[in-house]
């Protein structure tokens, strides 16, 4: 199959237009109404639903942000009511406080085909073994795959994250064919695989990796495509405009944005001027039918570029490039947002340590190593080793809920950490991706 | 409390686990003119924990307070040992049937006799039950 939805895919450029028009002349209106958040937003910005008369009068309206979910916990800036959500998800958010996302069904579906359309463009359908081995739960990865694999008749196998060798037998015993997780869990699974002597390129049916969640370069997939016999392909997404959504084709040359769903500018972090296709900027997505949590302007913080031109596969939608940085200063450890602002919070939950902090990140082997270094307070150093090895583990603990994600935590003496005024660089990442 | 000069105050520095750092203590405690009597470091993942036993040790603690290290009393006992065979055992089993729990211990050989610091869960009984098994403890003065 070439197009899951031929009609919407290959749609002419001007039709596309038009209806990305009618979709947010209905959204504005509709969110004016009915959602006092961004009503109020629009009143300060001063713009009415009126004033959006062509698509490019998006530039008029208020930008929203990550805090702006944050602020809003859990659900006050949701329009949809309880009663019409058939789903949330969870994501641990900038300060400690997660943030919470809503799905009407109409969401489930857009998000579904989506990836419907993205699956299929790189190649999968019926008669692929499609292993999920995203996290299934409250993080939208696994769920968002598995649904969207169904849906195009694939066998889906969702071993979710972790217990990699039992992965790799089960990869072999039902002959996966397509694999979706981050590409350095990919690659760790490489590694384990060779040490139980399984060859991922000669032992196994693996032919397609659908790899996001997290920044990678073209050397990672040049190295995963050339190492493992597979083609790599690049999703995106957050769990604000859904969860993983969009999915590089078999051109491998950015992945495309469904032009129904969503609309992508690419402004200047610096001007907030739109920048044209190959230029690098900041991308903001506004997410053109989404009910229970509309997304208009949305500022994700991921620095990319686009391109206009008709695809080679004959898809007529914009494509996006490999994030390649952002304009804060989250970190992505093992596909999981980290904000250093989450890691200060919780320090300040633990007395025996101070408030400063420096966060190493690595990578070690294929997988990515965080250690969060704090200095022992005076009150609470002790002469015994094992309540100074208490304090450590229980600041890993600590840490550990909070992010989500497993961190090595360093005791170190008081006053040795750099301070800053003005704004804090707590953080040294040494990948090299 | 006759045990009171028996209790010798131990100082506990913390320390990270690289290069330098015990250069940078024991120049402090130099330039204060202060003396090492005995020391132990006990390592830990990345980080240590110097323990010595210095003849002026309040001002040991506000010299190295005073540069930033992280520095705690602790109350310790020392115990002369026969330098012989047995020596160790002697004192050891003393503490094991007294079911005196030794947290840790350091030693060193001097002229006279050895001697062992130990730090130990109940300092009272640990006290009582050398002096009552014919151990001799060291007085703090002797050092302090």
């Amino acid at each position: 199959m070439k197009c899951w939805d031929p009609r919407i895919e290959e749609m002419p450029r001007e039709d596309i237009r038009r209806l990305q028009y009618r979709l947010l002349k209905t959204l504005v209106y509709r969110l004016y109404s009915f959602s006092a958040f961004y009503h109020d937003r629009m009143k300060a910005a001063g713009v009415h639903p009126d004033d959006i008369r062509t698509l490019d009068d998006i530039r008029k309206l208020p930008f929203m942000y990550k805090g702006d979910l944050r602020d809003n916990y859990p659900d006050k800036i949701f329009v949809a009511g309880q009663e019409d959500l058939v789903r949330y998800h969870v994501s641990s958010g900038t300060t400690g406080k997660p943030t919470v996302v809503g799905y009407t069904q109409n969401d489930l579906n857009n998000w579904t085909a989506s990836l419907a359309r993205g699956l299929v463009s790189c190649g999968l359908g019926r008669g692929d073994v499609f292993q999920v081995s995203y996290g299934y739960g409250l993080f939208t990865g696994g769920l968002g795959l598995h649904y969207g694999a169904e849906r195009i008749g694939a066998t889906v196998l969702p071993t979710s994250v972790g217990n990699t060798e039992r992965q790799i037998e089960l990869m072999q015993d039902l002959h996966t064919t397509a694999i979706a997780c981050t590409p350095s869990y990919l690659l760790h699974m490489g590694e384990v695989a060779e040490k139980m002597g399984v060859s991922i390129r000669n032992d196994t049916s693996l032919r397609i990796g659908i790899l996001g969640a997290e920044p990678w370069s073209d050397n990672m997939k040049a190295r995963i495509e050339e190492w493992l016999g597979i083609k790599a392909y690049d999703i995106y997404g957050t769990s604000e405009l859904s969860g993983p959504m969009f999915c590089e084709c078999t051109e491998q040359n950015g992945f495309h944005v469904w032009a129904d769903l969503a609309y992508v500018e690419i402004l200047d972090p610096g001007t907030g001027e739109q920048l044209g296709p190959g230029e690098q900027g900041e991308m903001v997505i506004t997410m053109l039918q989404k009910e229970a949590l509309p997304m208009i302007r949305f500022k994700i913080g991921d620095i990319t570029s686009y391109d206009d031109d008709v695809c080679g596969c004959g898809r007529t939608h914009p494509r996006v490039h490999r994030i390649s940085g952002r304009v804060d200063d989250m970190l992505i450890i093992r596909g999981i947002n980290v904000f250093p602002s989450q890691v200060e919070y919780t320090l300040m939950t633990v007395p025996e340590v101070g408030r400063h902090f420096m966060i190493e990140v690595d990578r070690k082997g294929a997988l990515d190593d965080m250690l969060v270094k704090v200095e022992v307070s005076r009150e609470a150093f002790s002469d015994k080793i094992t309540d100074l090895m208490a304090i450590r583990k229980n600041v890993e603990h600590r840490l550990r809920n909070a992010l989500n994600v497993a961190v090595n935590v360093e005791l170190v003496e008081p006053g040795s950490l750099p301070r800053f005024e003005g704004k804090a660089k707590r953080v040294i990442d040494r990948r090299k991706i | 409390m006759e045990h009171k000069k028996y209790v010798i105050r131990q100082i506990s520095v913390f320390s990270e686990n690289k290069p330098g750092r015990l250069a940078a203590i024991a120049k402090a405690l130099q330039e204060e003119g202060i003396n090492i009597l005995a020391f132990s470091i006990a390592e830990a993942d990345g980080f240590g924990v110097v323990r010595a036993l210095v003849d002026k040790p309040q001002k040991a603690y506000e010299k190295l307070s005073g540069i930033g290290f992280n520095v705690a009393f602790t109350d310790v006992i020392a115990v002369q040992m026969k330098d012989v065979p047995g020596g160790l055992y002697e004192i050891a089993r003393i503490l094991g049937e007294g079911k005196i729990n030794i947290e840790y211990s350091y030693a060193y050989s001097g002229k006279d006799a050895a001697v062992l610091i130990l730090r130990v869960d109940n300092v009272d009984a640990a006290i009582s039950a050398i002096r009552n098994g014919g151990g001799t403890l060291l007085e703090s003065s002797l050092f302090q």
